[in-house]
């Protein structure tokens, strides 16, 4: 619902109250983003030196190759890892033999509610603490992809849920199998509807690579810490690793609003539920955290 | 398993610490996240691109960078958080308990922001423009039609995003809170020969903890259910 149904269109003592507050909040937000950036230059964070590695040619190469890069092949395998799992899962929980569908069920709830963390630190001692730093980067894509995956399961069923029901129906009286109707009636269809929350899956994907700094595996947030520790400079370290995350991840996410406008259009996002949810009709999601 | 059942008393200490952490950052977050929700649905321009802008940088950035920032960064401009230093039956409420409380909250505040607004547009377009039509003004509509509906459609992404708040409180960890995820780490570091134990008994109150979460939303979606 835009906000202009909320109330009628301002009349002329209105647009004037509006534009006090426009100018008072305006001077209150100068205000603080000027407080900020005074406390920042008190503290001297503006000085050169602790900024000069950022456009040290040297150091922008790591940054990128050793940081960037290995945290987008990160994410990337981590996100094929949980798709395959994912859809696996999502097509089994939806198998008619309950041998099938119920223990399916109880692995996606399972990794769905135990935190990333956990997981990481388990598969980090089981195989990672010998490998060295290969050893921490698979424990993050594993520990990723088990999280994601099981997520994905949901998004998975939801998808094929969400395929008007006439199809199948249709494709049963054409004499098809359930394998048959699954693989080329339903999975083609539901893609379609399931691409933007795969991609805003990706977003948390990415986002969460950096916990790879609680087994000390590569990447950016590896990178950052060597930076701060070598040059001190904190703050400067930290802000240009968020602007980094941020370019990235605001791509992704425009990706998958284009993609919604594209291929879904202003139908409401899946019906994903939540973790737990048992016997609850909806659970429409804000988004993925 | 046999280190769990040794040393009991930390695991119980580890789990109030991560209870107290999750509630405290709870109650901030849905404050702060009601703000930014009145911020983006209000009629001042300003204050919606604010509001915007705060949750599509803080939504974009990972919460091990929020944490990073407030426990190593903000120190180096000032904000050492000696406010509070308090111990309550083994759980430290110290400068790194509150530098965590700070970023959880920073963070989960956007999230909430998104998961409020979401159910204020589940409110069907009619419900404003009748409210509208019969007279009522701005306070009028939001306060007796579209709030009281909005607040019961916005339980379920709520409690998703609460349900992802418990489960963050684990990144605490790696930064000094000893909340449930650094004992567990501490115990598999211990004795690595134990660590599915250890594992299996971790992960397993954390699903205890998020079905009862996910159990008292159940109940009020039921209770509050529209006809």
């Amino acid at each position: 619902m835009s906000a202009s149904v909320l109330y009628d269109a301002p009349g002329p003592r209105t647009v004037r109250r509006h534009r006090l507050y426009t100018v008072l909040v305006s001077l209150v937000l100068l205000g603080i983003v000027a407080l900020v950036l005074l406390r920042l230059q008190q503290k001297g964070q503006f000085d050169y030196d602790l900024w000069e590695v950022f456009i040290t040619p040297r150091y922008v190469e790591v940054i990128l190759v050793d940081g960037v890069l290995t945290t987008l092949k990160m994410a990337a395998s981590a996100v094929v890892g949980a798709l395959v799992f994912g859809l696996v899962l999502g097509v089994a929980k939806l198998a008619d033999r309950r041998w099938i569908s119920v223990p399916a069920a109880v692995v996606v709830e399972f990794f769905r509610a135990v935190p990333a963390l956990l997981m990481m630190i388990l598969v980090f001692f089981t195989f990672g603490v010998t490998r060295g730093e290969s050893g921490a980067y698979w424990s993050v894509v594993v520990a990723l992809t088990l999280y994601n995956g099981s997520v994905l399961a949901e998004v998975f069923r939801a998808g094929i849920v969400a395929v008007p029901k006439g199809q199948s129906e249709a494709a049963y009286a054409l004499g098809m199998s359930k394998n048959q109707v699954t693989n080329l009636i339903l999975l083609p269809q539901a893609v379609k509807i399931m691409l933007p929350s795969i991609i805003s899956q990706c977003v948390v994907a990415l986002k969460d690579t950096s916990l790879g700094y609680a087994v000390a595996a590569p990447g950016l947030t590896a990178v950052t810490r060597l930076i701060y520790l070598q040059f001190n400079n904190q703050v400067p370290a930290i802000f240009v690793t968020a602007a980094l995350y941020i370019l990235m991840c605001l791509a992704l996410t425009l990706l998958a609003t284009w993609v919604q406008k594209r291929y879904v259009g202003e139908r409401n996002p899946l019906d994903v539920t939540r973790v737990g949810a048992v016997g609850v009709g909806s659970g429409a999601g804000a988004g993925t955290v | 398993m046999t280190i769990v059942l040794e040393n009991l008393d930390l695991v119980v200490r580890a789990f109030a610490t991560t209870l107290v952490l999750f509630a405290v950052s709870a109650v901030l977050s849905v404050v702060g996240g009601t703000l930014l929700a009145a911020m983006r649905v209000g009629p001042v321009a300003v204050l919606r691109a604010a509001g915007a802008t705060y949750v599509s940088l803080v939504r974009n950035t990972p919460l091990l960078l929020v944490l990073l920032f407030f426990r190593f960064a903000a120190p180096k401009i000032g904000i050492t958080y000696d406010v509070i230093d308090l111990t309550f039956g083994g759980v430290n409420l110290d400068n790194l308990f509150t530098a965590a409380v700070v970023a959880l909250s920073v963070y989960t505040s956007a999230f909430v922001c998104e998961a409020l607004r979401s159910g204020i547009n589940a409110v069907p377009l009619g419900q404003a423009e009748a409210a509208r039509a019969i007279g009522l003004p701005f306070g009028g509509v939001m306060r007796q039609v579209i709030l009281p509906q909005a607040v019961r459609a916005s339980v379920p992404p709520l409690a998703s995003v609460l349900i992802a708040l418990l489960k963050n409180t684990t990144v605490a960890g790696a930064f000094g809170v000893f909340e449930a995820f650094a004992r567990m780490r501490s115990f598999t570091n211990d004795d690595p020969t134990q660590r599915y134990g250890v594992f299996l008994t971790f992960a397993l109150l954390f699903v205890v903890l998020v079905l009862a979460v996910s159990f008292v939303a159940n109940r009020l979606e039921r209770r509050w259910r529209v006809a």
